[in-house]
């Protein structure tokens, strides 16, 4: 999905080519479906993958290729044509992306192989309902949506039943489409691949504690795409054992991920796509190294509250709590537990104009993290897809000055 | 109108009628944000729910909780909060709806403390047997929170008496509509804008009475009013209204806006509620069988087929679509819309709000140029 800082990087990771390779048969393999008598479904990124799995459908992620129409900078043109289609350009720049490039077969793979159904869970947003509602009206294919209620303060018990009985309709309703019952012994299998892999993903990402990091918040968003599209599957976990490795190696010899850290930093809502290597030079070349982010962890953050022993009843409440489907002081209280983690000198949020459910609250977050741990945070007003959103001499002031108070701060005699 | 002035009041400054009936009545005062809101178990819990709409006036406070990304609605009202204006409210309900009300609740939770707290978590999707019982689940639950909120038994007769009140508001304000789609020159847009809003805001019992009154009155005044030149019929469709000034706009010249489709218009009053044996399942089920909104799912088109249906029943000859910037929902609802318009036959014209709103000149203008296509 990106270069990052990694072509710049004497210490490359060496999983990256195996990632790409893996991602490339992937995107053949599903678009080449239909020829295979295989199934596809169209999924939301924080949507129960391993029911998909273990019915042997591919899961393709219109968001995972938002991210790629980002990175490769088609995002601007695909919006502007869903701008032509009707689409207020205020709405999210994936679905504005996904939403035009399902008529045109555009983006840098020439569009999405067409579903056999979509499966929409709203843990991330309300946006990816309306998005998916869309693409069931455009292919008249059926849609499930899996419904997690928002979790201001608490999972109640009322929220359990609800999610758990959905678990189940999801899995009839994969039946009815497939037209042949579910192996549950297979099911099982999969969910505790899924669980593996999920665990391995926060190990990868445990190794930035090591000073210096391994690697690097944008290593993270490039590293992700197997966990978000592939989780559930063997592949994904052999992938991420190989790369775990080789971060504990790196972090073993201390070999970071820039060369000279002096300053650790944490990275807060989605990726600005199209910018990644530009801001990754920028920080590097002020010794900063965004060690981890919010958004990277969503895809493990709710791992302890699945039971692989019945991972379909656990894995409706793990959905269910995902990040973005919690109120603003339980995000605000991980973001400190991961400032304490990580040992964190700033944060720098993406205020994100596609991401509401995600941005909204950030300016509340910033005070808590200033109130409780005394630690500056940098605003930077973005669109994870939408270039035209983005001032790079702005962003690049606003970061220098940021860097400028960190290294105040840090010099500082205490 | 006899009550106009009455109802004006309320609707200019709600939240001093609220302060006002709570020191008359001793009743507690609940506000709340959204259509989806139970109103009849915050009544049967005796006490009196507010909506709010949401200043439009010198806000700065939200600004340092909220980005400019993020639609006046949900700006107003924590302003509101945050300016200490409605600290004459006893507690908050927030139901879920939209990505942004979700997040208002957390930050007003967080900054603003008075009163209770309760959020509403109502299911999204409402067209399966375990969104049904989990929305029964759901009123449950806020029956005991808010019966321990206010120290009040929610009885099954306290719920019985609150929705028959309501029923009669939904029923009466229906029966206005009627009266003035088949006769336009009765009353001014602005003035039915005002009626409905007082409903939300005034004393229920008070309005209940007063909007029956009103009735009368108006099937008297009716035989008088002279019908005049045919009138060119719209029907206007998009979330809040917030924006008066639009009724004049068109009713000027040779407009009449005879339906809508707005929450805070024909969706708070399209559906009454049934009779049955649990109250709390009549409740859930007006909540499920209303005219949806679109932060909800119960279809992939039954939002267009609505719309076309009333154009059709109210022999409209256009609509006007008022999107609030910002508005996610909406926004992504309106090109189906306008294409299933389209294919109807139907004139439609796309407004888009955003507040304040710079040019009223401009919205002239583009309203008799819509008018006149017509």
């Amino acid at each position: 999905m990106s270069d990052a800082n990694l072509e710049t990087n004497a210490n490359k990771v060496k999983s990256e080519k195996k990632m790409r390779d893996i991602m490339t048969a992937y995107y053949i393999d599903a678009k080449t479906a239909r020829q295979n008598n295989r199934k596809v479904a169209w999924i939301t990124s924080g949507g129960p993958v391993e029911p998909l799995i273990a019915m042997d459908i591919i899961p393709v992620y219109p968001e995972n290729h938002g991210a790629m129409i980002g990175a490769s900078k088609m995002g601007i043109d695909l919006c502007e044509k869903a701008e032509t289609m009707g689409y207020s350009n205020d709405l999210c720049s994936y679905a504005r992306a996904d939403i035009s490039c399902a008529t045109v077969n555009g983006g840098p793979i020439g569009g999405l192989p067409a579903p056999d159904m979509l499966v929409c869970c709203n843990n991330i947003c309300g946006t990816v309902m309306k998005w998916y509602e869309v693409q069931a009206r455009y292919f008249k294919v059926p849609l499930f949506i899996y419904d997690t209620p928002f979790l201001h303060t608490e999972y109640s018990a009322e929220i359990k039943r609800y999610a758990q009985r959905q678990m189940e309709e999801y899995i009839s309703f994969l039946e009815g489409v497939m037209g042949k019952k579910m192996d549950r012994d297979r099911m099982m299998e999969v969910g505790r691949i899924s669980y593996e892999g999920s665990q391995l993903w926060q190990e990868v990402l445990d190794t930035a504690v090591s000073k210096p990091s391994p690697m690097t918040a944008f290593d993270a968003f490039f590293h992700l795409a197997l966990i978000v599209t592939l989780r559930g599957t063997q592949q994904s976990v052999d992938y991420y054992k190989g790369l775990r490795d080789e971060m504990q190696k790196r972090a073993r010899a201390g070999i970071g991920a820039i060369p000279n850290e002096k300053y650790r930093l944490l990275w807060d809502n989605l990726p600005i796509w199209y910018r990644m290597k530009w801001l990754s030079d920028k920080f590097a070349s002020h010794d900063a190294c965004l060690v981890a982010d919010t958004y990277t962890s969503a895809w493990c953050g709710s791992m302890e509250y699945i039971n692989v022993n019945d991972f379909i009843g656990s894995s409706a409440e793990a959905y269910t709590r995902s990040y973005l489907n919690l109120g603003v002081d339980k995000m605000a209280g991980i973001v400190l537990s991961m400032i304490d983690k990580y040992d964190i000198d700033g944060i720098v949020m993406h205020s994100n104009r596609s991401c509401k459910p995600y941005s909204f609250g950030q300016y509340d977050i910033q005070k808590i993290v200033e109130r409780e741990r005394g630690i500056p945070s940098l605003l930077l007003e973005a669109d994870m897809v939408d270039e035209r959103s983005f001032s790079e001499s702005q962003v690049e002031t606003r970061i220098d000055a940021f860097i400028e108070m960190i290294r105040g701060k840090k010099n500082k005699p205490r | 109108m006899k009550h106009l002035k009455e109802f004006k009041q309320a609707v200019n400054s709600p939240l001093e009628y609220a302060r006002q009936l709570k020191k008359d009545s001793s009743k507690k005062v609940v506000g709340y944000v959204c259509s989806y809101t139970p109103e009849e178990i915050i009544l049967a819990a005796g006490a009196h729910p507010v909506r709010l709409f949401g200043t439009k006036e010198n806000i700065g406070l939200a600004d340092s909780h909220l980005q400019s990304y993020c639609c006046s609605i949900v700006r107003g009202i924590l302003e509101e909060g945050l300016s200490g204006k409605t600290d004459t409210l006893d507690g908050m309900v927030f139901p879920h709806t939209c990505d942004s009300i979700q997040r208002l609740s957390d930050i007003w939770r967080m900054n603003i403390g008075f009163g209770f707290h309760l959020d509403v978590i109502l299911p999204v999707k409402l067209d399966t047997d375990s969104a049904r019982d989990y929305m029964a689940d759901v009123l449950t639950k806020f029956r005991k929170d808010i019966g321990g909120a206010l120290k009040a038994d929610v009885t099954d007769a306290n719920l019985i008496k609150a929705i028959t009140i309501m029923n009669v508001i939904r029923q009466s304000i229906r029966s206005i509509y009627e009266m003035r789609s088949l006769n336009p020159r009765l009353m001014s847009g602005e003035d039915l804008y005002t009626l409905v809003r007082a409903s939300m805001i005034m004393d229920r019992e008070r309005v209940a009475e007063l909007l029956l009154e009103t009735i009368a009155e108006l099937q008297a005044k009716a035989d008088k009013v002279k019908q005049g030149k045919p009138l060119k019929r719209l029907v206007l469709a998009g979330g809040i209204c917030n924006h008066p000034g639009i009724y004049p706009t068109i009713e000027e010249g040779v407009g009449a806006v005879v339906w809508d489709d707005f929450c805070t218009g024909a969706r708070y009053f399209s559906e009454i509620i049934n009779d049955g044996a649990d109250p709390l399942s009549r409740i859930a089920g007006r909540l499920i069988h209303r005219v949806v909104c679109p932060a909800k799912h119960i279809d992939l088109d039954g939002r267009a087929r609505h719309l076309i249906r009333l154009v059709q029943e109210q022999n409209a000859q256009g609509v006007i679509f008022l999107l609030l910037k910002f508005c996610d929902p909406h926004a992504f609802d309106y090109p189906y819309i306008k294409q299933s318009l389209d294919e109807a036959g139907i004139p439609v014209m796309l407004m888009e709000i955003n507040d304040p709103i710079s040019s009223g000149g401009q919205m002239k203008t583009r309203v008799e140029a819509f008018l006149e296509m017509l």
